[in-house]
């Protein structure tokens, strides 16, 4: 389970996280939505401590993620998995490696990880493209490496930021069926931060919207999409005014 | 004018206390040897074997160039074979190790920060960082062992370039035998020369290499940012190449 309660971030004199409280539950995946720039990212790196909050605190697993030394964290993070927005994929690598690296990490056997590698690749349709290097793949293609690469990992926990974004409407389709099945074929628990709002119904059990820093609306699909919140019901039904 | 002066003394005192928070992380990395052992061997190619022909060139033609001031500030007043001298005493003490170590300053130190900075502001660096790696380990330590074996032998290899060059001006063009101008070598030789050589190579790359990644894993910003940390790194680099050597000669001789 990953909770957050009541986490404050501030960049300067910037305030992006104000008091935000949320609960992600074993086994569910919840669509984080809201408009670009408001700390949805921010949000995510929390998870694995690649920030800090200024003040409040994020459980993992009953962990307070910020106290950890820098052993309990590496632990820790072998257990979550974490698709960037652009990928992050290593330019210097093929695909095979980029994906094997993590696992390489946790001193793997080479034949486990070379069926690990092609599993992870199956399954994101991507099979026979182990040669290939990121710059000779499209957006699209890298989104699916980077997905592979937290899913070869077997975590229990899979964190997405931004799937979707820049991609044209079908291959948005795919990658949130991609995101499904690998729900099904793993059972990870996720966060799936967009502001797409039909990849957050194809994809979340739940979703909640983070406005000004703080959790506006958090509830399942049905809830949301019948709201009465004047915020939400303009940004779920993206309205200009 | 107050506040101006402040801000960059503030600025200043912050990029030192992140270079010591840096350094640390550096110490802390090195015990982490399954990570970095493995990796330090690619990067001793690329920083060293890949470096050697801009190091000799420029070796090249420095032996070329004292051995042909050293006749026209010798002749008539000093012996000729105190060209060997001159060429020996400042390729070995200073102008191999300096003259390398600013060239690739510009060379290693600038293509650290543009790889590290352009993995940073691409989330690389991050996505190491989730992969449960310790950037510190997979990253910079193996690019600061590197260049701290590879420079003294590329130095090596430069000054060995700058003395036959030296050796071959003195025989095509001030005729001196090739027994006058050992003899000049030879003169004022002690096995120092060739140490305290090396020892500010090593320690010229181990600067250069801890600047670069300082610089290149602080990167904020996009291609702008990258384009400030690489001229950054090459800066500090040269600044600090220099400070050193002064910092070396007083200690060392």
């Amino acid at each position: 389970m990953i909770k957050f309660r009541d986490v404050h971030k501030a960049f300067g004199a910037q305030r992006v996280l104000d008091g935000v409280t949320f609960d992600v539950r074993d086994g569910e995946t919840l669509a984080l939505i809201g408009y670009s720039g408001t700390g949805k990212s921010v949000t995510l790196k929390h998870v694995v401590g690649l920030l800090e909050p200024d003040t409040g605190e994020v459980y993992v697993d009953d962990l307070a993620v910020s106290t950890l030394d820098r052993a309990a964290l590496t632990t820790l993070r072998q257990e979550i998995g974490y698709v960037f927005q652009a990928a992050a994929l290593f330019d210097s690598m093929s695909v095979a490696d980029n994906v094997a690296l993590g696992l390489r990490r946790r001193r793997l056997g080479d034949d486990e990880i070379e069926e690990r590698v092609h599993e992870a690749l199956a399954l994101v349709d991507l099979t026979g493209r182990d040669a290939a290097f990121p710059a000779e793949l499209s957006g699209g293609m890298r989104k699916r490496v980077g997905i592979a690469r937290a899913i070869a990992l077997r975590p229990r926990y899979i964190l997405y930021d931004e799937p979707t974004t820049g991609l044209d409407p079908v291959t948005s389709a795919v990658i949130d069926q991609l995101m499904v099945r690998t729900r099904e074929h793993t059972g990870a628990t996720a966060i799936v931060v967009t502001h797409d709002m039909r990849s957050a119904y194809a994809v979340g059990d739940r979703i909640a919207m983070l406005y000004e820093g703080r959790i506006r609306q958090a509830g399942t699909v049905e809830e949301i999409q019948r709201t009465d919140d004047a915020v939400v019901r303009q940004f779920i039904e993206g309205r200009p005014e | 004018m107050i506040r101006a002066v402040g801000r960059r003394a503030v600025a200043a005192i912050e990029t030192v206390g992140r270079f010591g928070h840096f350094l640390q992380d550096f110490a802390r990395a090195v015990a982490d040897v399954g990570t970095w052992g493995r990796l330090t061997l690619v990067q001793m190619r690329r920083i060293g074997v890949d470096s050697l022909p801009v190091a000799l060139f420029i070796a090249a033609f420095t032996g070329v160039v004292l051995a042909l001031q050293a006749s026209y500030t010798f002749k008539g007043t000093v012996p000729l074979y105190f060209v060997g001298t001159l060429v020996g005493k400042s390729m070995m003490l200073e102008l191999g190790p300096v003259l390398v170590g600013l060239a690739l300053a510009g060379r290693v130190g600038a293509s650290m920060a543009a790889e590290l900075g352009t993995m940073k502001v691409t989330e690389q660096v991050d996505a190491l960082e989730t992969l449960a790696y310790n950037p510190q380990s997979y990253l910079v330590v193996p690019r600061v062992v590197a260049a701290t074996v590879m420079f003294p032998i590329v130095v090596a290899c430069a000054i060995s370039v700058g003395l036959v060059t030296g050796w071959l001006t003195s025989l095509a063009l001030l005729q001196l035998s090739t027994v006058d101008f050992i003899k000049g070598l030879r003169l004022f030789y002690v096995f120092k020369d060739i140490w305290y050589g090396l020892f500010k190579s090593a320690s010229f790359g181990c600067t250069i290499a801890l600047v670069g990644c300082s610089v290149g894993l602080g990167t904020r910003g996009g291609a702008e940012g990258v384009g400030r940390s690489t001229t950054q790194a090459v800066v500090y680099s040269a600044v600090l190449i220099l400070v050193l050597d002064a910092f070396w000669a007083l200690v060392l001789l």
